[in-house]
């Protein structure tokens, strides 16, 4: 029999995961809506592989199979892998990059709460590594045609016609390649890949998982310290570079509506398992993440900084929040009390 | 009285479902007195109290059967008359089953009060008011039954400022605390005066959650009427637990009294509103506390407040409220940090706020404990401050002395945490567990100390024993070549007069008497010791200052 509390607040694992994913819904949508159902395949592939691998893991580990399955913690990670990936990524990477999330980076280290490494980003990392060509393959704009983009995951792959460089990619490679002559400008406005804000299509994208975000964020499961720590950061460098020199670098709001920033802001960021969990701490990890994702962003090799910052960041979250400590009740002011 | 309060808040909380209308829709109603009363002795923080009766005496309402071991302890009443029939180990009225010693008394029916005088504290002085007090048997009837008299002085810096009572009542289901102010104002505000002239303090908080506006209007009512000015009646925002003697503190005047401090050192001083009017009915009108307001609700058809006579079985009292079939078990206190019993057959006591009873269906099991998700919930709501998973990793670890780095003695055992956690963890438990391991380390600790200690010290001494006899022994040889030389000298000059021997004699007596008396200047071996050794000592003792001053009885003073 158990002792008090005899009430408990009707929460579990699973409804937080569920939550997670139904904040997910608004962003997929428009995905869809710019870039075909593509995605979708990618997300039942993601999904079914987690669902697997976790059973296996879960069976090889001794643990309650059903139990552990029903938490949803494995589809979280299978959505946002399909999420961070080229939605035309040919169906083993896909299938490759669960497995490592889920066998490597999550089972191997205990499993549920034990991971040190967020998951999806280790998905991501490997496979850039691995594959960087496939995994800079994006859709290009307004092909949203269903066979070709099937073909171009379960093959036979013809690309040519319907990918392009990410905004990201294009930027880079344009004005920090050896004999960079462009400009911001002159890209910009040189490429059917920007949109009005960010990149095309994908500031719609990134809009609508700030929505999901927002509703995290009413639902308490995430708090505002990490999304808006990480946020800022990207806002005020890549602002400030900008300000500095607007031929070299893009402004603040490309860097927020592109790529992986708005996911990144409320989804992936904000990992509880893997990041900081002191109130400071959230704002020091996750501006560390806004920081190297514009310096990966600018100077790296990668199309997008966000994993490798996020698993830099992971790193030293124990270190940030040893020395984070919120001072407990009755020691916030030496003399002991008097406000 | 309308002044409005500035109100500070706290940290964290939780709002579970109150549950408490049920209880309140009738008046309290006086339980029958039982067929047996089993009194336990001990009720009080502090030493538990001397029987005063034995088998065959005759007892009166209100005549103390048990004194107070000392001062930090408090006396038991018989709650009516009758024979006593035992003085016999009884099942406590504890989770842990144990049994202590109780007074077990056969009423007679006829209840009848022990001869009952108004104590004049104005004329009496404070030692002899608090005398009184403790003799009377009032303790904190908010569930921590601290000796009341302990706390009726004024801190070590003379006046207080604020007297805070404590009506917030933030448990679910408990009501005792509320029909005692809709029904009880006008004596309780006076038990609160007879506090604040003891304390010298120069205001009464009553803070009170809002989720009670009959019992706010009784008192401010109340304070009308006693035409008070220095007493306000402060409605604080109903968040569990609010009620938490620190928390309440806090929300009223934004002083944080830390863990293992007392609030008087900040010039507060915080007591439960039941104990305000047990204070009232000992000095007014001359009685002991024998009976005390207690909520019988949860699983049971019609939920009440009752005023019970101190050992009167729970399974009595339930039975009064017709508990539904399907009960399983019987809790002491609230559905937050309540204690199941170990059987429904153990007797109210003066701790006794509340009687939950209990289903599957009301308090169903919590389903499977899943790994902690880190998620910060725990967190967010703790009313402490604390990082509440870090403290659960450590203590499920087993490693406690990191529990400790993270305040694990700071925890109140509030049990927002467990109930928030997404993962189900009865993250309480760990807490509980952990703090009775320190304290079981903590002891035989202790008594390793003290063993290892002795060992240090033997070693100290023999390393000096063994000094002194190099140091004798080189003398010893020293002397000797001196003999030789002396007795070459000798051959050569004439032989030592008598007198000279004797005056030798005389030295040698006169150096052993003063190396005697050293010896006892310093009975403790440590006398003649190198500054290294000395430097030893002082590190051996300051380990143990230290060890003794973690021991420290976390005695809870909250009300
Ligand atoms: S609420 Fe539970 S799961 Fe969340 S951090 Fe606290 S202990 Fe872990
Ligand atoms: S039980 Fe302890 S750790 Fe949990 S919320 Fe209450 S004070 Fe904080």
């Amino acid at each position: 029999m158990n002792n008090s509390p005899y009430f408990l607040q009707p929460a579990s694992v699973q409804s937080v995961m569920l939550r997670v994913l139904l904040a997910l819904i608004p962003g997929i949508a428009v995905y869809v809506w710019f870039f075909g159902a593509a995605i979708l395949v990618q997300i039942a592939l993601a999904s079914v592989t987690a669902l697997l691998a976790e059973a296996a893991m879960l069976k090889l580990r001794g643990k309650p199979v059903m139990m552990f399955l029903a938490d949803g913690s494995a589809l979280v990670t299978a959505w946002l892998i399909a999420l961070t990936f080229p939605p035309i990524a040919p169906w083993w990477l896909t299938v490759v990059g669960v497995l490592a999330a889920i066998v490597i980076a999550k089972h191997l280290y205990g499993g549920l709460g034990q991971n040190p490494f967020n998951p999806a980003m280790v998905a991501f990392a490997l496979m850039i590594v691995a594959y960087p060509s496939l995994m800079s393959q994006w859709p290009a704009v307004g092909f949203t045609e269903f066979l070709p983009q099937w073909q171009a995951i379960f093959g036979p792959r013809q690309l040519d016609a319907i990918t392009m460089a990410t905004p990201l990619d294009a930027l880079r490679t344009a004005l920090h390649t050896a004999d960079a002559r462009a400009t911001v400008a002159g890209v910009l406005g040189s490429s059917a890949s920007f949109g009005n804000i960010g990149g095309k299509g994908w500031e719609w994208v990134a809009a609508g998982y700030c929505v999901g975000g927002i509703y995290l964020l009413q639902q308490r499961i995430i708090t505002w310290h990490m999304p808006a720590a990480f946020l800022a950061t990207l806002f005020v460098i890549s602002g400030g570079f900008a300000l500095y020199d607007p031929t070299r670098f893009v402004g603040p709001s490309f860097h927020l509506f592109t790529g992986g920033a708005m996911l990144g802001a409320f989804f992936i960021v904000t990992d509880p398992v893997s990041g900081c969990t002191t109130p400071r701490g959230k704002l020091i990890f996750a501006a560390g993440i806004g920081l190297l994702t514009w310096i990966i962003r600018t100077f790296g090799a990668y199309p997008d900084g966000i994993a490798f910052a996020v698993l830099l960041m992971n790193i030293a979250a124990p270190l940030i929040d040893m020395n984070t400590q919120p001072p407990v009740f009755g020691h916030k002011r030496k003399a002991g009390g008097r406000p | 009285m309308n002044v409005v309060q500035k109100l500070f808040g706290f940290h964290g909380g939780v709002k579970p479902n109150y549950n408490k209308e049920a209880s309140t829709r009738l008046p309290i109603a006086a339980a029958p007195a039982p067929t047996r009363l089993v009194i336990p002795l001990h009720q009080s923080i502090g030493g538990p109290p001397r029987p005063l009766v034995k088998a065959g005496d005759r007892v009166l309402k209100g005549q103390r059967i048990g004194d107070a071991d000392g001062d930090v302890s408090s006396a038991v009443h018989a709650s009516t008359s009758g024979t006593v029939i035992g003085v016999e180990m009884r099942l406590m009225p504890h989770t842990s089953g144990l049994s202590a010693m109780c007074v077990v008394i056969e009423p007679d029916g006829r209840d009848e009060w022990v001869e009952r005088k108004p104590f004049d504290f104005r004329a009496a002085t404070p030692t002899a008011t608090r005398d009184y007090l403790r003799d009377a048997g009032v303790v904190g009837l908010g569930g921590a039954v601290f000796p009341s008299h302990l706390k009726l002085n004024a801190g070590k810096q003379g006046r207080l400022d604020t007297l805070v009572l404590n009506g917030a009542e933030c448990e679910p289901f408990i009501t005792c605390d509320d029909v005692l102010m809709r029904e009880r104002a006008d004596p309780l505000l006076r038990g609160a005066a007879i506090m604040r002239e003891m304390l010298e303090a120069s205001r009464v908080l009553v803070g009170i959650e809002d989720n009670k506006p009959e019992a706010i209007a009784a008192l401010e009512a109340a304070a009308k009427r006693a035409n008070d000015a220095s007493i306000q009646i402060v409605a604080v925002p109903t968040r569990y637990p609010a009620g938490g003697a620190k928390q309440l503190i806090r929300a009223l005047t934004g002083i944080e009294v830390p863990h293992g401090e007392r609030s008087t050192d900040y010039g507060v001083q915080c007591f439960n509103v039941g104990t305000a009017y047990a204070i009232y009915e000992a000095i007014e009108l001359g009685q002991p506390l024998i009976s005390r307001i207690v909520t019988v609700a949860g699983n049971v058809g019609q939920a009440r407040n009752y005023q019970v006579l101190f050992g009167t079985s729970m399974r009595d009292l339930v039975a009064l409220c017709s508990p539904l079939p399907d009960t399983d078990r019987i809790i002491m206190g609230g559905p937050m940090m309540g204690f199941r019993m170990p059987s429904d057959d153990v007797p109210v006591v003066k701790a006794t706020n509340c009687v939950l009873v209990g289903s599957q269906k009301l308090f169903p099991p919590p389903p499977p404990e899943m790994p902690c998700i880190r998620c910060g919930e725990c967190a967010k709501v703790c009313p402490a401050d604390l990082q509440p998973f870090e403290m659960y990793w450590f203590a499920r670890a087993r490693i406690f002395g990191k529990a400790q780095e993270y305040h694990l003695f700071d925890c109140i055992e509030c049990g927002c945490c467990a109930y928030v956690c997404p993962s189900r963890i009865p993250l309480v438990d760990y807490y509980r567990f952990a703090k009775s391991e320190i304290w079981a380390r903590e002891v035989e600790k202790e008594a390793a100390d003290e063993a290892r200690d002795r060992y240090e010290f033997r070693l100290l001494r023999e390393e000096r024993e063994k000094q002194e006899k190099a140091a004798k022994l080189a003398a010893k040889t020293a002397a000797g070549r001196e003999k030789a030389a002396a007795a070459l000298a000798e051959a050569e000059k004439p032989a030592r007069t008598p007198e000279e021997e004797a005056k030798h004699a005389l030295i040698a007596a006169a150096l052993e008497r003063a190396k005697a008396q050293k010896d006892q200047v310093h009975p403790e071996n440590t006398g003649n010791l190198t500054p290294e050794q000395q430097a030893e000592i002082a590190a051996i003792e300051a380990r143990r200052a230290e060890i003794r001053e973690q021991a420290k009885p976390h005695l809870r003073q909250d009300d």
